[in-house]
């Protein structure tokens, strides 16, 4: 029990961790400029790929760096050629332009690395048991992704607190106009916050595509959840956004460690239920069966009962 | 009437037309499986068995006196709704033959759509070849004059894996991990049941679904089955999410025994090799590399050669051979590609197939019965697989008599 609890545990935070990498330029992007943009997930993929392109040819460490920076310079041109000309058509256009950005680069994607998953490799340096626990390993490369996703956060959380570009970022979050009339230069904010945030997505795909099997399907698969993240956390709290990445990632990953069903706690005060009773797998499916949907449980009732989020100060 | 025999006149018409021409009337089977998501690995393998088949019938002469056979693709995305999307923009494009395999949910779909599709256009047939797609019901309860399965259903399989863990004693503790759709609940279902029949002193630790290939991390779940104890597992996990599984359990240093379905797919090899579990995981299939059957092996040598790339994936699906075979000489038999013909050919056919062995298709359910092999995936065998210096090793034969089991089927055939 104590072994499952501790790999679900550290499984869970490098997961949740993950999410955050993705989360923190999202719900900064959102609350900034009010754009829910749904090719944020499209980022992480397009920086897996870069990487493993890179990692071809120079191998995976100059990959880590350089995939990011590409990116991000990719995310920062949409942003001033793309989400810019679209911004006067309102927040609705915008939406579009992104959800439509999703599928575009999801097509390109393919045309250019093909359907299948490619041979992201883990690099050589950290193919290896990082330490056996209960007589479980676990694998060096978990505990840099671990390393890297808090090294992140505290960079930013620095970024963000102590200097003066996050003072501004951070005046800009809550009061955009004022940050404006102020006479700072609140498009260029726009972007560099757009193509930073898309930069921290893609180093989030560097450093879990060679874990996590680099495919087309990998921004489809992230991307819903992304949204559970930012909303659950708080429209633009970065320390929201960090809490409720954790949660999310914990909670799916203990989730499928619970083989409890309805109908086995309602067999404890002896009602009995089975597949056959009306209702039918809603009694017996396990929690682990139903582990994928409980993040969207929670945004459903968050967005009912507490629309800030957890820390944030705006409605959603 | 008259509108149906003047096309009949002009496209027979066309057809001396285009022959006169030089142009040589083709036969063409619609592929329709997963070329996208996390079944890609396995639907574009499997593409590449059927493509090197048609090469190989047509180098030969083709069929029915130089007819050439052709195979076209469709991504169904391992959906049972995208795939009758894609069977019906097959039969739009004039194809009379599908075949698919990767994934019960879709075979079923397919299955029905095509028995709608042939009740309501009389004369305009198209049939059904299903490869690999084992759920039960698909012979049984859900049986279709116009579905042929080349591949041994679910519980044949179950069978044959639990006769065989009936005699390994050190099993105590077995834990059953599977896809959350038709085909895994059918596994899930047999290993329950054939298990506490044949060894009831095995203690089920587990028994979960996961969603189907979905899952891009399976460290939660191999948490799980260590924490349980378990020292075997059961698995009809195919495309990512066996090789996945395995890559999970080589992470975390999971040692138990395999009994698997489809552990020599594209990609499962690999992760093998990595669990360092030498010669402790099974699968069941009809065939693998090291059977030893010289024209088979130098086959399978000409497709690794052709098609291996990169991962060195060699030849898998011998009952995509034997399909194919099968479809050809039904084909001459026939003297015809009607369909209709062609299923009466197919229905009661026998065959001595590459590995020199007899299989049948029975007439009451249109299933094939043919050996089934048991095999282990380690080291010092003659052919290894994906360039891992391991390979399979033949544990069990099960001759195709010893696989037939009663079917349900009540099949109408056209009149």
């Amino acid at each position: 029990m104590l072994e499952l609890i501790t790999f679900s545990t550290l499984n869970g935070l490098l997961y949740g961790l993950l999410l955050f990498l993705l989360a923190s330029g999202l719900t900064l992007i959102f609350s900034m400029m009010g754009v829910l943009n749904f090719a944020h997930a499209s980022f992480y993929m397009l920086g897996a790929y870069f990487g493993y392109q890179i990692s071809l040819a120079v191998g995976y460490w100059p990959g880590l760096v350089l995939a990011p920076v590409l990116v991000g310079i990719v995310g920062a041109l949409v942003e001033r050629y793309g989400l810019r000309m679209v911004h006067k058509h309102g927040h609705v256009a915008e939406l579009l332009f992104t959800f439509g950005l999703a599928f575009i680069i999801e097509e390109l994607v393919q045309m250019v690395w093909g359907k299948v998953p490619v041979d992201y490799r883990v690099p050589q340096l950290l193919n290896f048991s990082a330490f056996t626990l209960f007589s479980t390993t676990y694998p060096a490369f978990r505990m840099f992704m671990l390393g890297m996703s808090v090294a992140v956060f505290i960079a930013l959380l620095l970024l963000l607190t102590r200097t003066r570009v996050g003072l501004i970022i951070r005046a800009a979050l809550t009061h955009p106009h004022m940050v404006g009339a102020l006479g700072h230069n609140v498009p260029l904010v726009f972007m560099m916050v757009f193509g930073v945030g898309c930069g921290l997505a893609a180093l989030a795909g560097v450093i879990a595509g060679p874990a996590l099997v680099t495919q087309p399907a990998m921004a489809a698969l992230l991307g819903p959840i992304l949204f559970v993240v930012v909303v659950v956390g708080g429209l633009g709290s970065l320390p929201g956004a960090f809490i409720a990445s954790l949660l999310i990632g914990l909670i799916q990953t203990f989730a499928v460690a619970l083989n409890v069903s309805v109908a086995d706690m309602l067999g404890h005060v002896g009602i009995t239920l089975t597949r056959d009773s009306i209702g039918g797998d809603l009694w017996t499916a396990t929690i682990a069966q139903v582990a994928p949907i409980i993040p969207y449980l929670l945004l459903v009732l968050v967005l009912i009962f507490r629309p800030k989020g957890l820390m944030g100060d705006r409605d959603t | 009437m008259q509108v149906s025999s003047f096309a009949l006149r002009t496209t027979v018409a066309a057809a001396a037309l285009l022959g006169a021409l030089g142009a040589s009337a083709q036969v063409k089977i619609a592929y329709v499986d997963p070329l996208s998501g996390g079944g890609a690995s396995v639907g574009e393998h499997g593409l590449k068995h059927l493509q090197f088949m048609v090469e190989t019938i047509n180098a030969k002469g083709g069929v029915l006196g130089g007819q050439k056979l052709e195979a076209v693709a469709y991504d169904n995305k391992g959906s049972p709704q995208e795939s009758l999307v894609q069977v019906q923009k097959a039969i739009d494009a004039g194809v009379r033959f599908i075949t698919q395999g990767n994934g019960s949910g879709a075979a079923i779909a397919i299955s029905e759509f095509i028995s709608k599709y042939n009740e309501r256009n009389p004369g305009k047939e198209v049939l059904y070849f299903n490869y690999a797609a084992v759920d039960p019901a698909l012979t049984n309860e859900k049986c279709s004059y116009w579905h042929f399965r080349w591949d041994a259903n679910a519980d044949i399989k179950m069978a044959a894996l639990t006769n065989f863990m009936r005699d390994q004693k050190a099993i105590k503790k077995v834990y059953i991990i599977g896809q959350d759709y038709s085909f895994g609940h059918a596994v899930k279902k047999a290993a329950n049941e054939m298990l506490k029949a044949k060894r009831p002193d095995i203690q089920i630790v587990g028994d979960e679904l996961h969603p189907l290939l979905k899952i891009t991390d399976f460290a939660p779940y191999i948490a799980k089955i260590k924490a349980s104890g378990a020292d075997s597992v059961i698995t009809g996990n195919w495309g990512n999410d066996i090789a996945l599984l395995l890559k999970a359990a080589a992470d975390a240093g999971l040692a138990v025994n395999w009994f698997t379905y489809y552990a020599g797919g594209a990609g499962a090899p690999t992760a093998i090799k990595q669990t360092g579990l030498d010669h402790r995981v099974y699968q069941i299939s009809e065939w693998h590399t090291n059977v030893p059957a010289p024209d088979m092996e130098a086959f399978a040598d000409a497709f690794l050669k052709k098609y291996g790339g990169n991962g060195h994936q060699g030849w898998w699906y011998l009952r995509m051979k034997n399909q194919m075979e099968m479809f050809a000489n039904a084909l001459n038999t026939a003297k015809s590609s009607e369909p209709k013909k062609v299923a009466a050919a197919l229905a009661d056919m026998k065959y001595k197939n590459s590995i020199g062995a007899e299989v049948f298709m029975r007439p009451s359910d249109h299933s094939l019965f043919q050996d089934m092999y048991i095999s282990s995936f380690g080291s010092g065998t003659k052919y290894d697989e994906e360039g891992t210096g391991w390979g399979w090793k033949t544990t069990t034969v099960v001759k195709a008599v010893d696989t037939v089991i009663p079917t349900t089927c009540k099949m109408t055939a056209p009149s």
